[in-house]
C-alpha cells in the first residue's frame, strides 16, 4: 500500500506521523510505504504570528525543519506537485518525478490574497505572514495615536483571530500609555461581531468595556490609500490612520490549475473527509471546501480521523470512524487572559469568562505544538 | 449563468452567511446561489445582508427545518 501525502503543514504532518506509528509493523515488513511531498523544508507554527505582531515572539521561534518533525520511516521530499493525475493514481512533481499511490492525502493548505482587494496589499497591515507581522509590529511601535481600523476579508483562516487582535491591540496600546490617544474600530462582514453567535454575544460587553467601536455588515470593497479610507461593498466607509486587515484567502493555485476545486478548495465529504468522487483521496485542513473553520485545530482533529481510517483500511479493509466537525480554539483576550471555544457540527460552543490559567495553557501550547504535530499529543 | 447550492447546514463556524459571502465572491454576475441553513437566524440575517449589499433575493423559505434562500448576484 503506497500512501502519498501532499503538503507538510499541520494536517499533513499529523496524518503522516500518526500513520507511521500505527503502521510501523507494516512499514517494516514492506507492505506499506509512506511518502510526503512538500513545497518547503520548513514548518511554520502560524498561530505564533499574532504574538510576533505584538512583539511577544520572534519569527525564528515559529519554525522547525520539517524533516525533524517526521517519523524516520516517512520518506520526505521537498518537491511540490505540479500535476494531479487522479484517474491514474499518480502525481507529477516540479522536478519531473512521478509518484504513484494507492491512497492520496491532499494537505496543500491555503494562501492569503490581499491583492484581490484593490489597495489592500499597499495600504493595510496584516499579521498573516512573517513579513507582515514584523511590519505591523514596527508600525504599532511607532504609532503615537489616531484611528486604527480592523477589517476582515472573506474567507479567512483562524476566524477567532480578528477578535484576538482587538484584545491584544487594546492591551498593547494601554501598556504603551497611548490607548486614550487612539480609537479602535472593528469591522465585520456579517450582521454581528463574530460569525459564531455565542462568541458574538460573549465579546460584545468586552468590546464595550474596552471602548471598541464597531460596524457590522462591512465587506471590504477597496482601500483608498491616498485618502486613507476603506470602503465596503455595502456602501459605507471608514477613515483610518492605521489599517489592519485580515486578508481574504484562497486555496493553493495548484488545486485550481488542476481543476480540482473552485477557489482552490477541494470538494470534500464532511464526514468521511474524502474528495467527492474519489474514495482513495483524503482531504485535510484548509484544503477542504467544508463549512468548517480553517484552523490548525480543525486540521488536527480531521488528521486524526484520516489517519485512523487509512490505518484501519490497511489492517481490516475498512474505515472505522467519521469526522464530527470538532474544533477547539483558544481565544487570547489580551496579554494575560484567555478562554476557548469548542464545538462540532451539532453542538455550539459554550464560552467561559476569560482567566489567567487558560492564557498560560495557550502559552504552553505554543511550545507543545511541536509535540502535537509529531502526533504525540 | 449557473445555479449552485451552498450547503451550510449544521455549521457554526464559519457559519451560513460567511459561507454564502465566500461563494458569492467566487460566483459571476447573474449566477444564482441557494443557501441551505439550519441556523434559525438565517431567515432574517441573510436577506438583511443581501438587501444592504444590493444582490437580488429570489426566494426565502423554511422547508422541514432548513432555510432555503435563493440569491442572484447582481454586481
Amino acid at each position: 500500500m503506497r500512501i502519498l501525502i501532499v503538503g507538510g503543514g499541520t494536517g499533513g504532518t499529523i496524518v503522516a506521523n500518526n500513520l507511521a506509528r500505527r503502521l510501523s509493523g507494516e512499514i517494516r515488513s514492506g507492505r506499506v510505504k509512506i511518502r510526503m511531498l512538500s513545497a518547503s523544508d520548513k514548518h511554520m507554527y502560524q498561530p505564533g504570528l499574532l504574538y510576533v505582531a505584538f512583539g511577544q515572539m520572534m519569527p525564528d521561534e515559529l519554525y522547525r525543519d520539517q524533516a525533524s518533525l517526521l517519523e524516520s520511516s516517512i520518506e520526505f521530499h521537498v518537491d511540490p506537485v505540479d500535476k494531479f493525475l487522479l484517474k491514474e493514481n499518480k502525481v507529477v512533481t516540479r522536478s519531473g518525478k512521478t509518484y504513484e499511490y494507492d491512497i492520496l492525502v491532499m494537505a496543500t493548505g491555503s494562501r492569503i490574497v490581499p491583492e484581490s482587494i484593490p489597495g489592500m496589499a499597499e495600504g493595510a497591515e496584516t499579521f498573516y505572514s512573517e513579513a507582515g507581522a514584523v511590519k505591523l509590529f514596527k508600525k504599532l511601535r511607532e504609532f503615537e495615536g489616531g484611528r486604527i481600523a480592523l477589517v476582515v476579508g472573506v474567507p479567512h483562516k483562524c476566524p477567532i483571530a480578528p477578535v484576538e487582535a482587538i484584545f491584544s491591540l487594546h492591551d498593547y496600546l494601554k501598556a504603551r500609555g497611548i490607548r486614550d490617544k487612539c480609537t479602535i474600530k472593528y469591522h465585520y462582514p456579517i450582521g454581528r461581531l463574530h460569525t459564531i453567535k455565542e462568541v458574538a454575544t460573549w465579546v460584545k460587553p468586552h468590546f464595550e468595556r474596552m471602548g471598541i467601536e464597531h460596524e457590522t455588515l462591512f465587506n471590504i470593497k477597496e482601500v483608498d490609500t491616498v485618502n486613507k479610507v476603506v470602503h465596503s461593498e455595502e456602501g459605507t466607509a471608514s477613515e483610518y490612520d492605521l489599517l489592519i486587515a485580515i486578508p481574504p484567502h484562497r486555496g493553493m493555485e495548484i488545486v485550481e490549475q488542476n481543476g480540482l476545486g473552485e477557489g482552490g478548495w477541494i470538494p470534500t465529504d464532511r464526514f468521511k473527509l474524502t474528495m467527492t468522487g474519489h474514495d482513495n483521496v483524503y482531504v485535510v485542513g484548509d484544503t477542504t471546501n467544508l463549512p468548517v473553520s480553517k484552523t490548525g485545530s480543525a486540521a488536527h482533529f480531521e488528521a486524526e480521523v484520516i489517519a485512523d481510517n487509512i490505518a484501519s483500511i490497511v489492517k481490516i479493509g475498512s474505515p472505522v470512524r467519521e469526522y464530527d466537525g470538532k474544533v477547539y480554539c483558544f481565544i487570547e483576550t489580551g496579554h494575560d487572559s484567555a478562554t476557548y471555544a469548542m464545538f462540532n457540527y451539532q453542538n455550539p460552543p459554550d464560552l467561559k469568562e476569560p482567566n489567567k490559567p487558560m492564557h498560560w495553557f495557550k502559552m504552553s501550547y505554543n511550545k507543545m505544538y511541536w509535540t502535537s504535530v509529531r502526533g504525540l499529543l | 449563468m449557473s445555479e449552485k447550492i451552498v450547503d451550510a447546514r449544521d455549521t457554526f463556524c464559519p457559519g451560513p452567511l460567511m459561507e454564502l459571502i465566500t461563494h458569492m465572491k467566487q460566483a459571476s454576475v447573474g449566477d444564482t446561489l441557494e443557501l441551505l441553513s439550519t441556523d434559525e437566524g438565517s431567515g432574517n440575517d441573510v436577506p438583511e445582508w443581501v438587501n444592504k449589499v444590493g444582490h437580488e433575493l429570489v426566494s426565502n423559505e423554511k422547508v422541514e427545518g432548513v432555510w432555503r434562500i435563493k440569491i442572484r448576484k447582481t454586481k
